[in-house]
């Protein structure tokens, strides 16, 4: 009811509040939840299967095929894609979200499709992702779009049914976390690093309950792209959902691709969006600050996101932490991990280089680590892949000459998709294997099993697979001029 | 979602406590992309037993199963509410429930009705003294009667409501159509569509 709506008391509101209130379909009563439409619904083929399958029991159709894309990505083969996929799982769960699309007529990019990709470099890509808007997927990752000062939050199976038959959600109101970077990055200190720096300040539970907004003037001059990274890993410190207030950046971003609002509606849009950015005085449930000047090259040692710290560190001894449950964690830590306490992290040898995931797999993320490596030669010990996070993204690096970079440094240039960041398809680490890995998750077995992940940037990454360890750019060598 | 009133079915004792969720359903069955067709995965791994009591002849159509306490704990797989549904079951009678587990019941029309240990036990000797016997389950009166034992259940007002209107998840927020439309009807015209293809 419209009565209800227009209840709300007029007061200094956070940029989360905003878009929540401008999506409340029904407000809940007496402790009931809120009634939220949703804007943006991204399907792929992990978690929609049983959710297809529920509106066929009831005989349900999909209420918005216009607010609704699917893609594959978990279980896509990053070689050889014309070929039907080896693993009976991954290709039943492909082969099931290609019928359902079909059945139910969702727009859907399948492998070899030049719109094919991780959803969370797909929607950004065509222009759907944009301020102010509500995205969800049946991933975790979707907080990636809050990068545009959307709320996008993952959902189960179940709920991914509700939102195809109704497009809403019943949710409560989530707390708000402001994080505030202010001051300037040093040289090869990327948003990988901010976010990897706080997931090891807050802990990986840190963010629970909360959707955290990144401000400050270091996430002001952050590009989309590192602002997505940022968003992505929200996630990594137990929060609902991350956000960045729209600005120039986010417009001139998403102005003309192939979805974005065009003449009146581009104007009503950009006028509204500059409405969000959280007022003055607006109050949030928990604050945390960060000094951008202080920050480094930040790497994780163990087995969740939170067990981090910088490059130039070493392996904590895991008598230094005070929390009883925290040391036990560490030592689980460094025993799967196979590291010493007390080993500067620039000694540790790696096996492997993950180039890729909805992290940082787009073309700013390919183009950082070219430019690193470029000229120089692989260490022999390790294998590199470089995995683009969408089949533009490959085209796109392919123009400007990306691909050659790779392969004359011996890396290993892939087809798009989720790859090695969870390893449902066969690009997977050895029992064992130690890998530098831009994804998002280190948990155990997660890139293989018996499998061990550090997680760095896209600069990291390009250095250690220069040097075979750990390491930054400004370790490097310096270039020899051909 | 059916509506639910009453129910008169097979009753089969189940006794064992913790049964958790990977008994419910074991783990390589979840590989599936369907939400129904798991008749065959409830408890597979105790029907391999011949003794199991859902491979006896008297409670083959059993449709109320009386467990014993904490049933359903473990992982929150949604899957076992499935897969007691497909086979058959309406209802379940347990001393207590883990909490996701039921709350996934109710989603789903599966009724979870918490008895005192002491009535699980006189039910579980009723029915060891007539297998195959009938027991009707009335959920607006919260009771279920098994000849002339008579047991009352709890179950939370909003659940019992929900199962006596046959509202899952969806249909409870359909009842806002008419408010979902209006929604829609005053959105922008700037935000995002997928359709048609640019
Ligand atoms: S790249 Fe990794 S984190 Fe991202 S959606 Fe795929 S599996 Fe999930």
């Amino acid at each position: 009811m419209t009565t209800e709506i227009t209840d709300i008391v007029e007061r200094p509101r956070t940029l989360a509040e905003k878009v929540w209130d401008d999506h409340l379909v029904v407000k809940g009563e007496n402790g009931e939840p809120d009634l939220i439409y949703i804007d943006l619904h991204l399907v792929h083929e992990v978690t929609s299967p049983q959710a297809f399958d529920g509106l066929r029991a009831e005989d349900r159709p999909v209420r918005r095929l216009d607010l609704t894309i699917a893609t594959e990505d978990h279980n896509t083969p990053t070689l050889q894609i014309d070929k039907p996929i080896a693993d009976l799982t991954s290709r039943t769960q492909i082969e099931t979200l290609r019928r359902n699309a079909e059945e139910f007529g969702v727009r859907l990019h399948s492998l070899g499709d030049k719109e094919q990709g991780i959803v969370h470099v797909v929607g950004p890509q065509l222009g759907l992702t944009m301020p102010g808007i509500t995205v969800v997927c049946g991933d975790s990752h979707t907080s990636t779009h809050g990068a545009f000062g959307s709320m996008a939050f993952g959902i189960g199976t179940s709920e991914v049914e509700h939102v195809l038959a109704t497009q809403t959600l019943p949710l409560k109101p989530f707390k708000t976390m402001a994080i505030t970077v202010e001051g300037d990055l040093r040289p090869g200190v990327t948003a990988k690093d901010i976010i990897l720096a706080i997931i090891a300040k807050i802990g990986a539970n840190g963010g629970q309950g909360y959707v955290l907004e990144f401000r400050g003037s270091a996430i002001r001059s952050l590009s989309m792209e590192g602002r997505m990274t940022m968003c992505n890993m929200s996630i990594e410190a137990g929060a609902r959902a991350g956000m960045v207030a729209p600005d120039e950046t986010t417009f001139a971003y998403v102005k003309g691709r192939p979805h974005a609002p065009t003449g009146q509606d581009w104007e009503d849009a950009v006028a509204y969006w500059r409405t969000l950015p959280s007022d003055e005085g607006a109050v949030y449930d928990a604050e945390v600050f960060l000094d951008a000047a202080e920050l480094e090259p930040f790497v994780t040692w163990g087995t969740n996101p939170g067990q981090g710290v910088s490059l130039s560190d070493a392996v904590p001894d895991p008598a230094s932490f005070a929390d009883p449950n925290e040391r036990a964690a560490a030592e689980r830590a460094l025993d799967y991990m196979d590291l010493q306490a007390g080993t500067p992290m620039k000694d540790v040898t790696v096996d492997a280089v993950f180039m890729g995931s909805c992290t940082n797999s787009r073309i700013e993320d390919l183009r950082a680590f070219a430019s690193v490596i470029e000229g120089r030669t692989k260490a022999e010990n390790v294998r590199v892949m470089v995995v683009p996070g969408s089949a533009r993204v490959r085209l796109e690096a392919e123009a400007e000459g990306l691909d050659k970079v790779f392969t004359e440094f011996g890396a290993e240039w892939r087809f798009a998709g989720c790859s090695m960041c969870l390893g449902m398809n066969p690009d997977q680490l050895a029992p064992g294997e130690r890998c530098a890995s831009t994804s998002n998750r280190n948990f155990e077995g997660r890139q293989g099993k018996g499998g061990r992940t550090h997680l760095v940037s896209p600069l990291v990454a390009a250095a250690t697979a220069v040097l075979g360890r750990l390491a930054s750019p400004a370790d490097l060598p310096t270039r020899v001029e051909a | 979602m059916e509506k639910f009133t009453t129910h008169t079915g097979v009753a089969a004792p189940l006794t064992r406590s913790a049964v958790d969720t990977d008994q419910i359903i074991p783990a390589v069955y979840l590989k599936r992309v369907t939400k129904t067709g798991f008749d065959d995965a409830l408890f597979a791994n105790w029907r391999q037993d011949p003794e199991f009591v859902l491979n006896q002849p008297a409670y083959a159509s059993a449709s109320i199963l009386v467990a014993g306490p904490d049933f359903g704990t473990g992982s929150s797989r949604e899957h076992a509410v499935w897969a007691l549904r497909d086979y058959g079951f309406q209802v379940v009678l347990s001393p207590k429930f883990a909490d996701i587990f039921r709350g996934n019941a109710g989603k789903q029309g599966l009724v979870t009705g918490v008895v005192s240990e002491a009535d699980i036990e006189a039910l579980w000797a009723a029915i060891a003294a007539d297998p195959g016997v009938q027991m009707t389950v009335d959920l607006t009166a919260r009771t279920a009667q098994l000849g002339d034992l008579r047991v009352s259940f709890d179950i939370d007002d909003y659940t019992r409501w929900r199962l006596l209107e046959g509202l899952d998840d969806i249909g409870l927020t359909l009842r806002n159509e008419d408010k979902i439309a209006q929604f829609e009807a005053r959105r922008e015209a700037w935000r995002p569509r997928t359709l048609p293809v640019r």
